[in-house]
């Protein structure tokens, strides 16, 4: 059944402009559209009437990129969970229904246009100490000399499959980064390589969080609700254990 | 007139690239403080050179469209990355690797190019664990390994159907590394709109600032595209959305020849399509042809009764499915390579086959790898006489574990439990074989232009092999780039900074000024996405799986009039400065028009049958393609002369020095 809806859609021209929700109607919107489909419709109708259509970040419209980023009727990548927004179908909502539409809400986030967010500050921290300090002459050892157990390989592998998409700081009350940082500092932690600069690498990377302007963590664990890849709480947990033994050793 | 020259090192083919290493000029380490160089685009071939060439020490600029290099559509690749490491033990070698790949390209790839590409991939994944990159392993903490269309061994590493995201992840964090040093200055959101040459070198790039809308002038002593393929010339692929020849088009129009444009993959595994508002199309990972099975039902009147909702796959008995690629290949079976499997897939859906209302999907299976895993688990469990329910049980915890997320991502899509009933799939366009020409040093034909990774006309011939584009990106960007630029870049060190404020860059800036402006004054009637999906259209309907004489015809003179209204009724809203997704659009189709045309008539010279390029007259009794390796055992290679129409073909013999030429067989 096709459905005619109700959107409610922030608006602001660029960074210094003050910006507000617009009411748009779209009509005949198919259940097996994509959510960013059905915004398609939108824009396509704008244009044809000499409006400029809506601002929003997407790409890779499979789930992996980490460029969608909309916070839909109050929640990161809309109503249904462990997937991003343009993997959110239109089959979950009905006929006549009024959907809020909205950027990432976030100090260390600003708004660039509509809906389209800065997320350089995640950047930054990755530059910080989201790496493993070896070069790329290809001239190491051999991939099979470290052996890795495959329980270690995996928890390394569910952390490291964080997109990057900021969906945690949005859904967090205090606009926390943990649950992003956390999955890089595990993935490395959990892992040989990635034990030898272990100590600088957290240290780092929570100091850069900080400066960003990130709140902290009061462990209410909505990131982990709202994460499109099920990043787990548990690594923030291993993230503490990392900072305070790294603290300690000084 | 420029001669092509691919500066194949003599000697025996093992021993070429070593050779040529140990001969190559290099760059002292303190000169290289003095050399900038352009790196457009940074997936993981862009990626991986621009942390290599700045740890050695280089200035580099890196350039991408998105907001960070982690987005770069590289990530999306799912199934797979080959080496020919032989940890199976299942009788894998360079030379293996190289003979698959060249067989897999239906013999249009360069040997040399190919065998160095085998003779560094184990070097990659040595590379990639270094960097943590979380590989897949086994219970003794060894790297796994399976098995991908076209191969006859298991050479695939993985990260579960992230594999692609992992490695490009290892790049980026090597990138961060050198962002961070501030040996990479990282410019996210800028799209390259042209190549600056300066007394014939590439000397710099335009680009414009997707934020504010600014013009910027960048120069540096040698440019790399790394920009990825064309594919979304057909409107609908596996691509990003934002995925574009822009970089590729314009290095194409001020000097690079462009080779192949008419090799494209369409892969056999994708999500059929299933309205006119849909945007793309997204791949089922080819990995899991190693546990499904494709069919469609033998007989006509189930399929009938299929498509019209009154029949479910499940209800179809065993010998009344047509396993059709076990049945026509029965060596290589459901990992039969890409090209063969899709058109085998349009073989009968075209014969009124298909399994949705569209006709246009086949099934991919599961069940049987249920009930074999779930049978296996249960002996290593110690259950006696298990029920079918444990069984089904305990098979789907095993293909869970295997292709979780990519189920999870099929029932998102679809709303079908794939578990359940099978999977519906149907080709899409993923990747482009065809792309800028280089030499055996990735240099195009422009001095100080380079191309890496997709965007270049590649190792993969008219066919690539599964898990072979990663593999390829990284090669290029982490092992051969780095050496190869140095001996071009050894006689500019004492050059100095190249200066923007010259003639060339004007005249450059100008034009991208004026193009920017004309879309925003044109107010047309139309948008540039209603012009995007009637390229698509046309290339899809007759530049597709299956390309004749007539078709390609008129594609040709539809593409040209299509451009030509274009051009007087597109219409762009919004303003020249600051963001305007629209206008950078409108820039991408621009290019897509021109690039479709030649892409059409490569396609109507090369006549013969070869991997991805079908030519319906060209075709064996039982419907395989036939190639002429007398006639067109070549390379074509296109140079701009003005418009599409006019281009000038170029050959580049292939010589087979190693390899016999032969039939491709997979049966």
């Amino acid at each position: 059944m096709n459905m005619n809806l109700t959107l409610k859609i922030w608006r602001q021209k660029n960074a210094q402009d003050k910006g507000k929700m617009v009411d748009y109607k779209v009509t005949d919107i198919s259940e097996h559209m994509s959510f960013l489909e059905m915004l398609d419709v939108l824009n396509e109708q704008l244009v044809s009437n000499n409006e400029e259509p809506v601002a929003f970040d997407h790409d890779c419209r499979e789930g992996i990129c980490g460029m969608c980023s909309l916070f839909i009727n109050g929640e990161a990548h809309g109503p249904d969970r462990l997937i991003t927004t343009c993997q959110l179908h239109m089959r979950k909502f009905k006929d006549g229904d009024t959907i809020y539409i909205e950027p990432w809400r976030a100090k260390a986030f600003p708004v660039i246009k509509d809906l389209i967010v800065d997320r350089m500050a995640f950047e930054r921290i990755q530059q910080a100490g989201g790496f493993i300090s070896v070069n790329t002459s290809g001239n190491t050892t051999d991939a099979n000399a470290i052996l890795i157990p495959k329980k270690d390989a995996d928890l390394s592998m569910d952390a490291a499959s964080c997109i990057g998409c900021g969906a945690c700081v949005a859904t967090c009350k205090n606009s926390s980064a943990m649950l992003f940082v956390a999955a890089k500092v595990s993935q490395f932690a959990l892992l040989p390589q990635g034990k030898v600069e272990a100590a600088d690498r957290v240290m780092n990377m929570v100091r850069q969080m900080d400066l960003e302007g990130f709140g902290n963590c009061t462990n209410t664990a909505a990131c982990e609700v709202e994460c499109p890849k099920g990043i787990s709480l548990e690594n923030i947990a291993r993230m503490n254990r990392e900072y305070l033994c790294a603290s300690i050793a000084g | 007139m420029t001669t092509l020259n691919s500066k194949i090192p003599k000697g025996p083919i093992k021993d070429k690239w070593t050779d040529y290493k140990n001969k190559i000029n290099l760059v002292n380490p303190a000169n290289k403080r003095n050399i900038d160089i352009i790196i457009v685009g940074t997936g993981l071939a862009g990626g991986s050179a621009a942390a290599t060439l700045a740890e050695q020490g280089y200035n580099v600029k890196a350039f991408a469209y998105q907001d960070s290099p982690r987005r770069a559509h590289s990530i999306a690749a799912q199934g797979g990355i080959n080496a020919a490491k032989n940890y199976m033990g299942d009788g894998d070698s360079n030379y293996r690797l190289f003979y698959d790949t060249v067989k897999g390209g239906d013999y249009r790839s360069r040997e040399a190019n190919v065998y160095r590409l085998a003779e560094v991939s184990g070097n990659i994944i040595d590379q990639c664990v270094a960097q943590g990159v979380p590989l897949a392993r086994d219970y003794g903490g060894q790297l796994d390994n399976r098995s991908f269309g076209g191969t006859l061994v298991s050479r695939t590493f993985y990260a579960k159907g992230q594999t692609g995201q992992q490695l490009l992840l290892g790049a980026y964090s090597a990138m961060n590394r050198q962002i961070g040093r501030g040996k990479i200055e990282m410019f996210n959101r800028h799209e390259m709109l042209d190549v600056v040459i300066v007394n014939g070198k590439a000397r710099g790039i335009i680009a414009r600032n997707l934020i504010t809308g600014e013009i910027e002038r960048h120069s540096a002593h040698a440019v790399v595209i790394a920009s990825g393929g064309y594919g979304n010339v057909y409107f609908l692929s596996t691509n990003a959305m934002g995925s574009n020849a822009t970089a590729a088009w314009k290095s194409h129009k001020r000097g690079a020849f462009f080779a192949n444009p008419c090799f494209t993959q369409i892969h056999p595994t994708c999500i059929p399509r299933s309205g006119d508002y849909q945007s793309k199309l997204t791949l089922m990972s080819e990995s899991l042809r190693n546990d499904g099975r494709i069919w469609v039902p033998k007989k006509l009147e189930d399929a009938k009764a299929i498509q019209q909702g009154k029949l479910k796959p499940t209800e179809i008995a065993e010998e009344d499915r047509d396993y059709y690629l076990e049945r026509r290949y029965p060596s290589f079976g459901n990992l039969a390579p890409r090209d063969i499997s899709s058109r085998a897939a349009k073989e009968r859906c075209d014969a009124g086959y298909g399994v949705n209302a569209t006709g246009e999907a086949v099934y991919l299976d599961f069940s049987s790898a249920i009930k074999r895993y779930g049978t296996e688990k249960a002996r290593v469990l110690g259950i006696e006489n298990p029920s079918k329910e444990k069984i089904t049980e305990l098979g789907e915890a095993v293909i869970e574990e295997k292709y979780g997320n990519l189920f999870l991502m099929y029932e998102k899509i679809v709303d079908e439990n794939p578990y359940k009933t099978p999977m519906m799939i149907y080709p899409a366009t993923h990747y482009t074989m065809g792309g800028l020409w280089v030499d055996y040093n990735l240099m195009t034909t422009v001095p100080g232009l380079y191309c890496i990774g997709e965007a270049n006309f590649s190792d993969h011939g008219a066919n690539r092999l599964g898990a072979s584009a990663l593999m390829q990106g990284l090669a290029d960007g982490y092992f051969v780039l780095p050496y190869t630029i140095g001996d071009y870049l050894a006689p500019d060190i004492k050059t100095g900074k190249i200066p923007t404020d010259t003639p060339e860059f004007d005249q450059a800036e100008k034009e991208i000024k004026d193009k920017l402006d004309f879309f925003i004054n044109n107010k047309g009637t139309h948008s540039v996405d209603y012009f995007h999906k009637k390229l698509g259209k046309i290339m899809w309907d007759k530049v597709g799986m299956a390309r004749n004489e007539k078709g390609l015809k008129e594609a040709i003179v539809e593409i040209q009039q299509l451009r030509e209204e274009f051009w007087k009724d597109v219409k762009v809203p919004g303003e020249i400065s600051g963001m305007n997704t629209e206008l950078e659009k409108a820039m991408r189709v621009a290019d897509f028009l021109e690039l479709g045309e030649l892409f059409a008539k490569d396609a109507l010279e090369r006549k013969e049958s070869c991997g991805g390029h079908f030519r319906e007259e060209y075709q064996t009794e039982e419907g395989e393609a036939l190639r002429d390796d007398v006639n067109f055992a070549f390379v074509s290679v296109w140079e701009y002369k003005g418009k599409p129409s006019d281009a000038v073909l170029h050959k580049e013999e292939l010589k087979f020095e190693e390899l016999e030429l032969k039939t491709r067989s997979y049966k």
